[in-house]
This record gives C-alpha cells, structure tokens and sequence, in this order.
C-alpha cells in the first residue's frame, strides 16, 4: 500500500493493498474495529523537496518546536497498541531527521507492533541502521523518484541519487526486506524499463510503482504530473512484461492512477474503520490527507487519549456508516465495497466532500475527471519542458500558497 | 494475523495452524504429517501444497534449498 510519499511515502495510506482487511461496515458507528494500522508522521521536516509530496501545502505552520516529543509519541503508540493496533509506520516528512528514532522502534518493537520505517534513505548511515536494526525494526521502505540521477534529483529539487543507491546497498546487508517504492508520473512513467531493471539489480523483493495520487503537492502540480493515457498503456504493458520474466522472485505492485479508473478506490476501507494517522503536532487523522477537509475538527493526541479520538471523537465517527452519504452513493449497490471512494478527492475535484468520488463514472460530476485525463492526453498536452514551473515542496513555497 | 512489509491479513484458522509450521525446519510432507496427526484426518496434502503455493507467490514465505 502507498501514497505519494512524503519521504516518498509511496501511495501507501491512499489505496490499500489487497490483503487489507477492513472492519466490517455494519458494525462501525459505535462499535468500530481497532485501529489495525497505526501511521505516524513524526515529522514535516524533510530534505527533500517532490512536487507530489501528499503532505499538507501548509505543513510551514506547524513549526518544529510544536512537533510531538518522544514521550509524545511513545505514549501513542502504548494506547495504540492497547486499542488494537499491530501495523506501525513511521513517516514524515523525513522520519530521519529525528535523533529518538531508535528510542520510538525500540519501544514498537517492545510493544509488539511490525515496524516500518518509510524513508528517503537520506539520512541512513550505517550506524543508524545498526541502531534500528538492533532497536527492531522490521522494515524499510525506500523511495526513488526515478531510475537516472538526472530525473530523480530534479523531481526531488537535491542530489540524493547515489546516496539513495549507497542505503539500497545497506538496507540488503542488513538483511532487510527491500521494498522500493517509485511514485510514477507523466515526467518519470516513460522510464519504468529502467525502473525496473534498477529495482533487478539492487535486489529489491517488492517495488511499487505508485502512480501519483492528487493531494497536497501533487494536487498543486497535477496538470504538469498526470500522464497520457497512452503513457499509462505503455507503462503497464512494460511491467507486465517484466513480471513474466522475473516471476515470483520480484513482486511488482503496479498501482493505476485512479482517475483512468471508473470505480472509486475502497478509499482507507472507509475513513475510521482500519487506519490512524497522527501529524507531526499531534493531530488525529482517519487518513494522511484528511487535514485537508472541511467542517471537521480533527482531534489532537496532546488533548486526548487515542481511545477517545478512534472511539468517540465526532470527526472520526463522522464518516462512519453511511448515512452521510449522498445519491448517487447512498443507494448505490456497491457503496459497502468502495465507501464512496475517496473524501479528499471528492472535496477537491467537487468542493462538497459528501458527494461521489468523481473518478466514479455514476458521479455526476466524473466528468471532471474526464475532462483532465483528456487534456493530459492531448497531442498539445504540456510537455515536460516547464511552461508552469512545478511547485517543490519546500517551508518557503508552503507559506507562500497558504499565506 | 500476518504482518508483513506494510500489508497485513487475517488468516483463517486452517491457513494459521499450516503457518504456524512454516519454521524454516521442517519439510513440506513433515507439516501435512504434523497437521494430519493433530487433527486426527488424512488427505490434507492437496490443500498444504495450495496455501503453500499462494503464500510463496504473495511472498508471505519464503522458499528454502
């Protein structure tokens, strides 16, 4: 599972991967499964700078004196763990950058959690993953924005590439699982040959190859991201290609962009029904991109126990069920197997979070979907060379568009 | 309930007691012998091999030489 990470993040939180299982719907207002899957963002700082970071455009506000301490987070994770919660990851924003990583795995490890650090390897010395791989950690994610130096160092505005390769060399020796994650886009989605034939050569046991998702950053820089749906055609013949070369040896996840789909995604198995983020200040989230919503007050960890927050708090209990749910979802046959799709996506594209995901084709507004996907894949569509400069995600351009 | 790297999914009690076997120690016809015994049937080859199959391809296992 991913999202366009922050650090990379993959698609992870947005889409879940097949084997996730979901509480069932009938039993959630009230009496909602545990919070299975537990995401914390333990920080907005981060060294690199993607245009399709899903975190938040005003991620500047939150100031690094306001993050979540070690006792902060250490708490989380113990009332976490007492409500259920098994799957950890830790993500950023670049979890890296905070020296008590080691304190917070040991102390999932000791809880019991699988940990999984989801990171841009910036960062990760030997001597640190030394440290995490004796603190417990189970897992590493890795991200890369591409396969030549050239295309992942612009898209992440730094020069990480041969570093990036350095801990992909250092993730293996540690015997890790090596699970690569590559967000595609119109600017990097041509090159997933050699994607591939990098994730072949470095050992990795998954990649996932993570269309972009449109949220924060990404949203921003949507028409210059989403590819053509001839460049998508393409991209998929490739990998289904190499996956009948390489078998079971290497498992690719191949996530579709959602707006060529014509079912929304089973977004978060439903908001508050399996996942739990928490921001780097502390503030509750059904999903990692639900910030973004409005009319909801988001609880915050520094004011209330996370029990309350999954059990009682009304923004987690708010999308619960269905009764919130508008035609054409409400009487919808399928509605107990997509949720609706997505309520961040609804609220972008539609400006009414209640309403069907557009990418839905029984949405009455899917046409704006359409209507994007048809631009991209017009002969005149912009081409890479930057006509409307890609906004990198940096503490300057965030006060800037939220300012 | 089997965690992997940022996946998880419930197994059913049968896919959990051929799991639980699953040591990196014993051989494939040692776990159907194991389970067969302990649950007093016979015949559960056929099913072993399937789940086993499954598991190697979502790589929930691994296989050993």
């Amino acid at each position: 599972m991913s999202a366009n990470g922050a650090t990379a993040a993959g698609t992870s939180a947005k889409a879940p991967a097949d084997d996730t299982i979901g509480a069932p719907s009938a039993a959630r207002v009230g009496n909602p499964g545990p919070p299975l899957w537990l995401l914390c963002e333990l920080t907005y700082t981060c060294p690199l700078h993607c245009v399709f970071c899903y975190n938040p455009t005003d991620f500047a506000k939150t100031e690094q004196q306001e993050e979540l301490s070690t006792d902060d987070w250490i708490r989380v994770l113990r009332q976490g763990r007492e409500l259920g919660a098994v799957q950890l990851g830790l993500s950023g924003g670049e979890p890296l950058t905070r020296d008590d990583l080691e304190t917070i795995v040991g102390e999932a490890h000791t809880l019991g959690y699988y940990t999984n650090l989801i990171t841009s390897g910036i960062g990760l010395t030997e001597e640190r993953i030394k440290a995490l791989k004796d603190a417990g950690l189970d897992h590493i994610q890795l991200s890369f924005q591409d396969s030549t130096r050239e295309v992942n160092d612009f898209l992440s505005s730094t020069r990480t590439f041969e570093l990036k390769s350095k801990v992909a060399a250092l993730i293996k020796k540690y015997e890790y699982p090596m699970v690569l994650n590559v967000v595609l886009h119109r600017l990097n989605i041509d090159h997933v040959q050699e994607i591939l034939e990098m994730a072949e050569s470095m050992g990795a046991e998954y990649v996932e190859l993570a269309n972009t998702q449109y949220y924060g950053w990404a949203w921003h820089n949507r028409e210059r991201l989403l590819p053509s749906r001839e460049q998508l055609r393409r991209a998929e013949e490739t990998t289904n290609r190499f996956r009948e070369r390489v078998g079971s040896r290497m498992r690719v996840l191949f996530v579709v962009p959602d707006y060529f789909e014509r079912r929304p995604k089973p977004c978060m198995n439903g908001l508050g029904s399996v996942f739990l983020t928490v921001t780097p200040d502390g503030t509750a989230l059904p999903c990692h991109a639900a910030k973004s919503l409005p009319r909801l007050t988001f609880p915050n960890v520094k004011d209330a126990s996370v029990e309350w927050i999954w059990r009682d708090s009304p923004a987690f209990n708010h999308y619960r069920g269905d009764s919130w749910m508008k035609e054409p979802c409400r009487s919808c046959p399928e509605k107990a197997k997509d949720f609706g799709g997505c309520r961040c996506q609804a609220y972008l594209l539609t400006g009414d979070p209640d309403n069907a995901d557009p990418v839905c084709d029984l949405s009455p507004h899917h046409h704006l979907v359409t209507e994007m996907v048809d631009k991209a894949s017009a002969p005149d569509a912009p081409s890479p060379v930057v006509e409307h400069p890609l906004i990198f995600r940096d503490r300057k351009n965030s006060r800037a568009l939220t300012s | 309930m089997l965690l992997y790297p940022e996946g998880m999914v419930k197994l059913n009690g049968s896919a959990g007691e051929i799991m639980k076997r699953c040591d990196g120690v014993r051989t494939v016809a040692e776990i159907v012998a194991d389970l067969e015994s302990t649950f007093a049937t016979t015949g559960l080859e056929k099913d072993v091999h399937g789940f086993l199959t499954m598991a190697l391809e979502k790589r929930w296992l691994e296989m050993r030489a």
